[in-house]
């Protein structure tokens, strides 16, 4: 009898009623027992009906102390007292002596009394009201938090995401929404680890949520949080993970999203160049260019300097009491400069040492070059499409010493101090001249570091969709910096035709385009009009001369399409958006 | 506790108008009134005041017998132990008593005859007859002494034994020897509890067995036989009978009587049953089957032949088997108009003629458009007077032959304040969003945030200007959901102080200093399950776990009557459309109807089987709705007191209530997360909406009527088709007089969008006049 109800109910068993009548000093019967315990079953049974009915009238899904204590006093029954807690509590048992019981931790009340952290109340009840759904469609996106990218994923997908969100946020759901936390520097914290090891779960397909990771992480970057109001603050910090992370994201994930990394370049160069945003911003970008590689501080920073410096200077030779603040963030910024432009230079005389040997001897090493060459090209068009006021035709790699010694104008001794506790830089002269050649034309050139090299794959997944969309503007004379790119590309495209004419011209071309930079362009021209012709017909060559005059003009030409930009940044997009239909926006310009 | 809590605003605020004497049912109701606070309510009695007819014979007889049977909980404790050796099988006892019999009257070879056939020893009446006996209840077991070897003796016994709940004269086994004959008939009835299974089983197999069309209508008795027979079971102290037959036939119930199969699971002892409202009421009251008239007469047949008294006892007692002419009903008509507690309504029940029609709207005079034109110049706004008669003209000409009399139930006059919102609301009617499937309301969520201590029941202003919360901390909070803060009327003092023929003394009563967003009203001392605000927006109500109901003022926010009655837990309370009279009901099982100016409530109504868990007027007053935990609907007549419609068809506690605009549908949503429509005239259920996975907890119609909106614990708020659901129910004289209704499960066709909310259950909607859906929840994560 006794267990086929046990499966219906929970018991309570006569042993326990009669240890309950012991502790209450009585002694009872087996049966008497017996009794007692099936009617307090049933009698607990009823109540716990009866409380259910509590607890649906006051709308909830919890059976709670508080709803069994009124069904209790309404049978007229003492209602137990001291469970009204509303955390859980913890029901432990004993292995030994089969006991269960409920944890009842001591409380010191003499700490209690006397702690200084009075807990404050808890917030007002309010009533808060938000248009869930307008004419009951169109934001089919639920009520609250949960974005609708989310929505789509799977099942597994969701519930790790809710994981996730659950563990980091707490309550909130805004996983991409950094900006909500801007103010809590140990959410945003949080939320750059989960975002690395977001990006390391090898199990994990990112996809297009890269860019997403991308924005909240720049955010993190560049944004003057709020929490950099207080100076006590240490967001610092958390810029350079970020822009570490930044990097890590990039190298690994960046063939996921094409352009990542011009638009990357972009937006940093963009803060760097915008003297209004407070220098942790600034903080930001150069840490970031940093991360990015010395490449990119070469293309972004270096160019950049002396217009930044002037202010930077500013900042720091103001001693006034009430500058003191922005001054030791300037002070940050100057030490994120030096460290950067410090990486620049011996990466670069690394660099400038290592082309002899590779260009001559490896030719897979000058295959694996060109696509970096590429990228590089890649990123002067498009930065220079962003329009962001740096007179990027006109630019042209500094040769290591102009480089070093403009450099050394700023920072001095500090500069030269850690520099040459570097790898040699005085090793390389003998290739400087060509370096020089080389850095003119092409800039990061086929030189490739070993690092830079290892870094290929990503970078060759990006830009293998370039061409498929170069198709489209060829029918029409593009303008002029499109070529560079679109050249660029080809080469990509067809490394094994490349890499003949390639490596042929390795020796040549630096020199030909050195001896006579004025007639870059026709050198230019035969670079790429041997490329196009392995990939294509000849019937192009017409539309090879028109891009002849491009790159090394005077500034006039770039201030004559500076207001073209933004449709030419669009053309630096990579592939879908770049489609026709813009290309004909442009045509009537 | 003060009745009248009369403020100093009190005299302006409270109505200043007599209420018209409800002359003879407000006199009985006062009657009834004192039977009630005499025995601080009981549910029984409270149930033979009401008007329902429960009260049946076969209860009081049982309840009688129980007394004289009832054993002291040590004797059946004892009983228990000698009830090991059961088993005694029916055969050998009936055997037993017929050899008495003959033995009694000296037919001696007869005797010998049958005892060697049936393989009996010589001493058989002597020793067996002892064993069965006491095998048989521990009921004759006291007796056991006195009567010895004696074979009257014995019989008595047997015939104790026989816990027979049927009518049969059983007799205590002290009375003298009883007739043999008499015996011998109450072992033809088969109270042996051993055999409550043979015949469960037998019927079970003969139910089985019919015609599938008759099946499906023969089925419906399983639930109430099998209930009562346990019941009997238990009653006469035969609890391992009764668990055995639970055991072996609960499985065969309808999935949706789970939940009271729990209930009567956990009931296994008689001393249980007395506590057990639920149970009492099962068998106090009868279980309404409807069943065609052919199957009626198989299943009589069968019994008859089959002499299965047991069975047919219970059924002429404890079920009220409605008989119809007619096709038998499929299986799923039958399942969606059962589950309640008591069957399903009889179907003269839902014959009485409902009004449900709307008043005629009164005609607000010309005078009156000179401030419209002001309020309309105000707001800028150019001016469009035609449609606005139109609308005013086209509903106060006709007046609806199903509407009552305008003077039905008497209703307040309109003042002056009532008339300027009346315009307001058609000058907002125009400029209404015509709602149709391709046209969706915009829904806004009203989140209450920081609701730590439980929200419990919210409720909006008609005009959605104000936003009250019932809370379980006993509070009730009042937020102003436009720009306009909450002001209290200033304190007799100073009121003293102001200029009372300024033209704004309206205005200058109030105190700036105490405008805020929100008030707080303290009053009660349980958890708040019910508010609702009075239609002119003065008063707010609110109904508590402690029993009261209170009415609070929002001039001067402070408690004004505390209305006492219930004595239990009071889940709903809602004004009438009308103002003045509002509807309330509890966990006593009984509705009340109150007037704002009387301590006492002006009508009571009860028949419910369970706690009353919402009440909803009708939009023309002379109607209230309850919904109960008892899973029927009920439709009150305000003037008569009496239950006009018994809507029976939910699988569960039904915890909300909506009519339709126009008065003539009736939507109720329930635990089970089924929404169910009602054609209220007809009596007849004409739509079921399937698609919560949860309790519905709100219903609101649009202010056209045309779509649905309804709320859940499923964080869902969903959007019904309503017209199609009417348009789509095909209905001929046949269902309409016999109210067989075929429902199609078109609910996906029905069902126009899904709105999830932000782990927010929805417990209330509103529609606001121009048809902007709001919906609030407190936000718990």
């Amino acid at each position: 009898m006794a267990d086929r109800e046990e499966r219906r109910f929970a018991e309570v068993s006569r042993d326990s009623v009669k240890l309950m009548a012991e502790s209450a000093g009585l002694e009872l019967g087996d049966d008497v027992a017996a009794l007692l315990a099936e009617d307090v079953c049933y009698r607990l049974r009823e109540a716990a009906q009866s409380s259910s009915q509590f607890m649906r009238h006051a709308k909830r899904r919890k059976l709670t102390v508080e709803d069994f204590n009124r069904a209790l006093r309404w049978s007229n029954v003492e209602a137990v007292c001291g469970y009204g807690a509303q955390d859980a509590l913890p029901f432990r048992s004993v292995k030994e002596g089969e006991l269960f019981f409920v944890e009842d931790r001591d409380i010191n009340l003499v700490e209690l009394a006397l702690a200084t952290n009075i807990p404050k109340g808890c917030a007002e009840t309010m009533v808060r009201v938000n248009v869930s759904y307008l004419d009951g469609k169109g934001n089919l996106e639920p009520q609250g938090t949960v974005p609708s990218a989310v929505q789509t994923l799977s099942d597994d997908l969701l519930k790790y995401y809710q994981q996730i969100t659950r563990a980091i946020l707490g309550d909130d759901a805004h996983l991409m929404k950094v900006k909500s936390v801007s103010h809590d520097l140990e959410q945003l914290n949080r939320l750059l680890h989960m975002v690395k090891s977001l990006v390391q779960n090898p199990y994990l397909y990112l996809g297009s949520y890269v860019r997403s990771l991308v924005s909240s992480v720049m955010y993190c970057i560049l944004e003057p949080l709020a929490a950099s109001i207080n100076p006590l603050n240490d967001h610092w910090t958390l810029r350079d993970y970020a822009a570490l992370l930044l990097s890590h994201i990039f190298w690994t994930h960046g063939d996921l999203v094409s352009g990542l990394y011009h638009q990357i370049l972009l937006s940093l160069q963009k803060v760097l160049s915008d003297p209004v945003r407070p220098l942790c911003s600034h903080y930001g970008a150069v840490v970031g260019l940093h991360a990015l590689g010395w490449k990119a501080v070469e293309r972004v920073l270096f160019p950049h300097l002396p217009a930044y410096w002037a202010n930077l200077q500013a900042v720091l030779d103001d001693y006034s009491v009430s500058n003191g603040q922005v001054k030791a963030d300037g002070h940050k910024v100057y030490g994120a400069i030096l460290v950067a432009v410090e990486r620049l230079l011996k990466m670069k005389a690394l660099s400038l040492s290592q082309p002899a040997e590779g260009g001559a001897g490896g030719q897979s090493g000058s295959v694996v070059g060109e696509p970096l060459s590429e990228a590089a090209l890649g990123i002067a068009s498009h930065l220079q499409a962003g329009g962001a006021g740096c007179p990027w035709e006109e630019w042209t790699p500094v040769p290591l010493p102009d480089m070093y010694t403009e450099l050394y104008s700023f920072f001095g001794d500090s500069l030269a101090v850690r520099f040459s506790t570097g790898p040699g830089f005085g090793s390389y002269p003998p290739f400087t001249p060509a370096q020089l050649g080389e850095a003119r034309k092409d800039p990061p050139g086929p030189a490739s570091n070993p690092e830079t090299t290892r870094k290929m794959p990503q970078l060759t997944a990006n830009l293998n969709i370039s061409p498929r969309q170069d198709g489209s503007p060829r029918t029409d004379p593009p303008p002029p910096s499109l070529a560079a790119t679109g050249s660029g590309r080809f080469t990509f495209w067809y490394p094994p035709l490349l890499q003949v004419p390639g490596s042929l011209s390795r020796e040549v071309f630096p020199k030909s385009r050195f001896t006579s930079p004025q007639t870059g362009p026709p050198a230019f021209t035969f670079l790429i009009g041997g490329r196009q012709m392995g990939r294509r017909c000849q019937g192009r060559r017409p539309f090879q001369t028109t891009f002849a005059p491009t790159p090394p003009l005077s500034a006039v030409p770039p201030r004559a399409y500076a207001h073209k930009l933004p449709v030419i940044g669009r053309v630096g997009k990579p592939v879908r958006r770049w489609a026709c239909s813009h290309y004909s926006l442009y045509l009537p310009l | 506790m003060t009745l009248h809590e009369y403020h100093q605003s009190g005299d302006r605020i409270l109505h200043g108008w007599r209420f018209p004497v409800l002359n003879l049912a407000h006199a009985h109701f006062i009657f009834k009134m004192a039977a009630v606070q005499g025995g601080l309510v009981d549910a029984v009695e409270e149930k033979d005041i009401k008007t329902e007819p429960s009260n049946d014979s076969g209860g009081n007889n049982n309840a009688g017998e129980a007394r004289l049977l009832s054993p002291s909980p040590g004797s059946s404790a004892s009983a228990g132990s000698a009830k090991s050796t059961t088993g005694a099988p029916e055969d050998q006892s009936t055997l037993l008593a017929v050899l008495q019999f003959l033995k009694k009257n000296k037919l001696t070879e007869s005797v010998d005859i049958l005892r060697r056939e049936a393989g009996l020893p010589e001493d058989v009446l002597d020793s067996k007859g002892t064993d069965s006996s006491g095998a048989g209840s521990g009921a004759a077991a006291d007796s056991a002494d006195a009567a010895g070897g004696d074979a009257s003796s014995l019989l008595s016994r047997v015939t104790g034994s026989s816990s027979a709940p049927a009518p049969a004269p059983t007799k205590a086994p002290g009375e003298d020897q009883p007739d043999v004959n008499v015996v011998l008939s109450a072992y033809s009835q088969q109270g042996d509890p051993a055999l409550y299974g043979v015949y469960y089983n037998g019927l079970k197999r003969f139910i089985e067995s019919v015609l599938d069309c008759h099946r499906a209508e023969l089925s419906q008795l399983f639930y109430p036989l099998f209930v009562h027979m346990y019941l009997e079971l238990v009653y006469n102290n035969h609890e391992n009978e009764a668990k055995v037959f639970f055991e072996k036939f609960s499985g065969d119930q309808e999935c949706y009587y789970a939940d009271d199969l729990r209930v009567l699971s956990s009931l296994t002892k008689k001393e249980h049953m007395r506590g057990n409202e639920t149970l009492l009421d099962f068998r106090t009251s009868k279980f309404v089957l409807r069943i065609s008239r052919d199957s009626y007469q198989l299943l009589k047949r069968h019994l008859q032949e089959r002499q299965n008294n047991q069975i047919w006892n219970i059924i002429q007692e404890h079920l009220y088997i409605d008989i119809f002419d007619g096709m038998p009903r499929s299986k799923s008509q039958i399942d969606a108009m059962s589950g309640s507690l008591a069957g399903e309504a009889k179907r003269e029940a839902n014959k009485a003629k409902v009004y449900y029609g709307l008043l005629k709207e009164p005609e607000i005079e010309l005078p009156l458009d000179d401030e419209d034109e002001e309020a309309e110049n105000e707001e800028g706004k150019p001016k469009k007077k035609k449609p606005k008669k139109d609308s005013m003209g086209s509903k106060s000409k006709k007046q609806d032959p199903n509407a009552p009399s305008q003077t039905r139930i008497p209703l307040p006059e309109l003042k002056d304040s009532d008339k300027l919102d009346k315009i307001m609301y058609m000058k907002e009617a125009t400029k209404r969003i015509r709602l149709a499937p391709d046209n969706l309301p915009s829904i806004c969520f009203y989140s209450f945030l920081n609701a730590y201590q439980g929200l419990t029941a919210v409720d909006f202003t008609d005009d959605s200007s104000l936003i009250a919360g019932g809370f379980a901390d006993s509070t009730v909070r009042v937020w102003s959901v436009t720009p306009k803060k909450l002001r209290k009327v200033k304190s007799a003092a100073d009121l003293n102080l102001i200029d009372k023929e300024s033209d704004d003394v309206l205005e200058r009563i109030m105190d700036e200093k105490t405008a805020s967003e929100s008030k707080i009203l303290y009053g009660h001392s349980g958890p708040v399950y019910g508010i609702s605000f009075s239609p002119d927006r003065n008063y707010l109500l609110s109904s508590s776990e402690d029993g009261t109901i209170r009415l609070w003022s929002l001039q001067t926010f402070t408690c004004l009557v505390g209305y006492k009655g219930h004595n239990y837990p009071v889940w709903d309370t809602q004004f009438s459309p009308h103002g003045y009279y509002f509807i309330s009901g509890g966990h006593d099982r009984v509705a009340r109807l109150w007037a704002t100016d009387h301590y006492q409530p002006l009508r009571m109504f009860s028949g419910h089987l369970a706690d009353i868990t919402c009440t909803r007027f009708h939009p023309n007053s002379n109607y209230v709705a309850t919904g109960s935990s008892d899973r029927t609907i009920r439709l009150w007549d305000v003037l008569s007191g009496n239950c006009v419609r018994i809507f029976t068809g939910h699988k569960g506690p039904i915890h909300a209530l909506a009519f339709s605009p126009n008065g003539k549908y009736l939507a109720s949503g329930a635990t089970d997360g089924r929404v169910l429509l009602w054609d209220i005239g007809h009596g007849l259920m004409i739509g079921e909406l399937k698609g919560h996975t949860d309790t519905i907890y709100s219903l609101k119609f649009s202010r056209d009527g045309e779509i649905l909106a309804s709320g859940s614990m499923d964080y869902t708020v969903r959007l019904w088709n309503a017209m199609k659901a009417y348009d789509d129910l095909e209905t001929d004289d046949f269902t309409a007089t016999t109210g067989h209704v075929h429902l199609q499960d078109n609910s996906q066709e029905l069902l126009l969008g899904t709105y999830m909310t932000k782990s927010t259950p929805v417990i209330h909607l509103h529609f606001t006049r121009r048809n902007l859906l709001l919906a609030a929840g407190a936000y718990n994560p």
